[in-house]
């Protein structure tokens, strides 16, 4: 392997003190993305000086709510908005909020909806 | 306090190959604020890894974009190949960087050629165009396409180039390269294109790098970020360096993709020369069970494919972060404070791929 990945699993509760301290280490914020599994496996990605490091979270298929990072990387907004249209998480704080319009998409929160992915 | 108005721009605009839609605030003539809105085209590609074996969403990977698509399917090969451990020939790594840097060239000419029609340079436009006809007759005769390839495969490559034609691809590279230098000096020097695009959309080393900024946009501004420099695939046998400028505007932007095309140029003399003699891929067995975020650098900056397997045929998960999705962040910082009639190139200077943004 080319490069070394650091995946570490963090608690919701612990997400905004990691993220600060990354933010004041000087590392930057490559994406943020969902994995629907039994439950949503969010990853928050940076990066300094080509090293990488990932911060893992679960969350609950029932209701789930995120608070943003935006405060603290503003381009996390857009990542936020997506989590929000294609898998229908509920993120508070957001600097900018779409309101669920940031893709115009034909089907509510698609990448939940497998079902529907079969029938077509 | 000047009153406050709303100008919609885009998703349809002259200088919008794609559709993006922009809240401009203006008070006056000076852009105060912008609001960005994709999603006109998305097509949930990333959806149909539930419906393809991991072997066939090679095509769809390279089927995010028909610019980028050569490196959108290493990019997916290489997360593949990294959860399998396969360890894939050297001759495909070093096909792979000569096809990569080769879509480099494309790509920065595409956009040159755009920019110089966006600010009424007709016959600049026309000679980049000309210019990057020649390279992708190079892409025809060594892969059979000249949009979608096909050439790369989990595992290795589809195609080989003999060595006979790596000889002669050479000498007709370092002619094209000629060609291209009497280009790059008008893109450098010219009194119009630094009159237009100098001092514009500046985005500085610290806000670069705070707002995410990838590729030539990060490099323009005074980062050394290139993912090349992960050393992935060939790229641990090729010497280079970064191209970096430290202006932060339009100009600087241009200037780096400028540079980028003999960087390119050097690398692919570069693969020709060590390019090892051998097998171009090893068999596939079994099915991945792992995870990898694969990072790529395409010609509008690093691109990230999340690839997660399960044991089967089909993958978990995939997905896929653009160039263009981290550059929209940087793209509000550079158009806050412009006048209105410097937005357009502004827009362009990020070399926005929306086909990419939303695969």
């Amino acid at each position: 392997m080319f490069e070394h990945q650091e995946i570490v699993n963090i608690e919701i509760s612990e997400l905004q003190t990691h993220v600060k301290k990354l933010c004041d280490e000087g590392y930057r914020l490559v994406q943020i993305g969902c994995t629907a599994l039994d439950h949503f496996q969010i990853d928050y990605t940076f990066d300094k000086d080509h090293k990488f490091f990932d911060l893992r979270i679960k969350l609950p298929k029932e209701e789930p709510k995120l608070n943003s990072i935006s405060t603290i990387y503003l381009p996390a907004c857009f990542y936020e908005n997506e989590l929000h249209d294609l898998f229908g998480i509920q993120v508070s704080g957001m600097a900018i909020d779409f309101g669920g319009k940031f893709y115009r998409i034909a089907e509510k929160n698609p990448f939940i909806n497998p079902k529907n992915l079969e029938e077509k | 306090m000047a009153e406050r108005t709303i100008i919609p721009f885009g998703p349809q605009h002259p200088v919008l190959p794609e559709p993006i839609h922009l809240d401009l605030v203006i008070e006056d003539e000076k852009v105060v604020e912008a609001i960005p809105n994709i999603g006109f085209i998305h097509r949930g590609l990333e959806l149909l890894c539930k419906k393809k074996t991991f072997e066939d969403m090679t095509f769809v990977a390279e089927r995010i974009c028909g610019i980028c698509s050569f490196i959108h399917g290493v990019g997916y090969c290489q997360g593949i190949e990294q959860i399998m451990k396969l360890d894939i020939p050297p001759r495909a790594q070093f096909l792979r960087s000569f096809w990569s840097e080769l879509a480099r060239i494309q790509s920065h000419l595409l956009w040159l050629g755009l920019a110089a029609d966006a600010i009424g340079f007709e016959s600049l436009f026309m000679h980049s165009w000309r210019v990057r006809e020649k390279i992708l007759d190079i892409f025809e005769e060594t892969t059979g396409g000249r949009v979608i390839f096909g050439a790369s495969k989990v595992g290795g490559t589809r195609k080989d180039i003999n060595n006979e034609t790596l000889q002669r691809l050479a000498k007709t590279l370092k002619e094209i390269e000629e060609d291209y230098r009497s280009l790059a000096k008008v893109f450098e020097q010219d009194y119009t294109i630094a009159t237009r695009w100098s001092g514009i959309g500046i985005v500085s080393k610290e806000e670069a790098h705070s707002l995410g900024a990838v590729g030539p946009c990060a490099r323009a501004s005074g980062l050394r970020q290139d993912t090349r420099l992960l050393k992935y695939g060939a790229y641990e046998h090729l010497d280079f360096e970064p191209i970096v400028e430290t202006a932060g505007d339009c100009q600087a932007r241009t200037v780096v993709r400028v540079k980028e095309i003999f960087q390119a140029f050097d690398l692919m003399q570069q693969s020709i020369a060590k390019m090892p003699e051998g097998e171009i891929d090893i068999k596939v067995t079994g099915m991945p069970h792992d995870e990898f975020f694969s990072r790529v650098e395409q010609p509008r900056g690093e691109v990230v494919y999340y690839i997660k397997g399960n044991g089967t045929k089909y993958l978990e998960r995939f997905r896929v972060r653009t160039p263009t999705f981290a550059n929209l962040a940087p793209l509000l910082k550079m158009l806050a404070g412009c006048d209105l009639a410097d937005a357009p190139a502004i827009v362009l200077s990020i070399d926005p791929c929306i086909s990419c943004t939303e695969r």
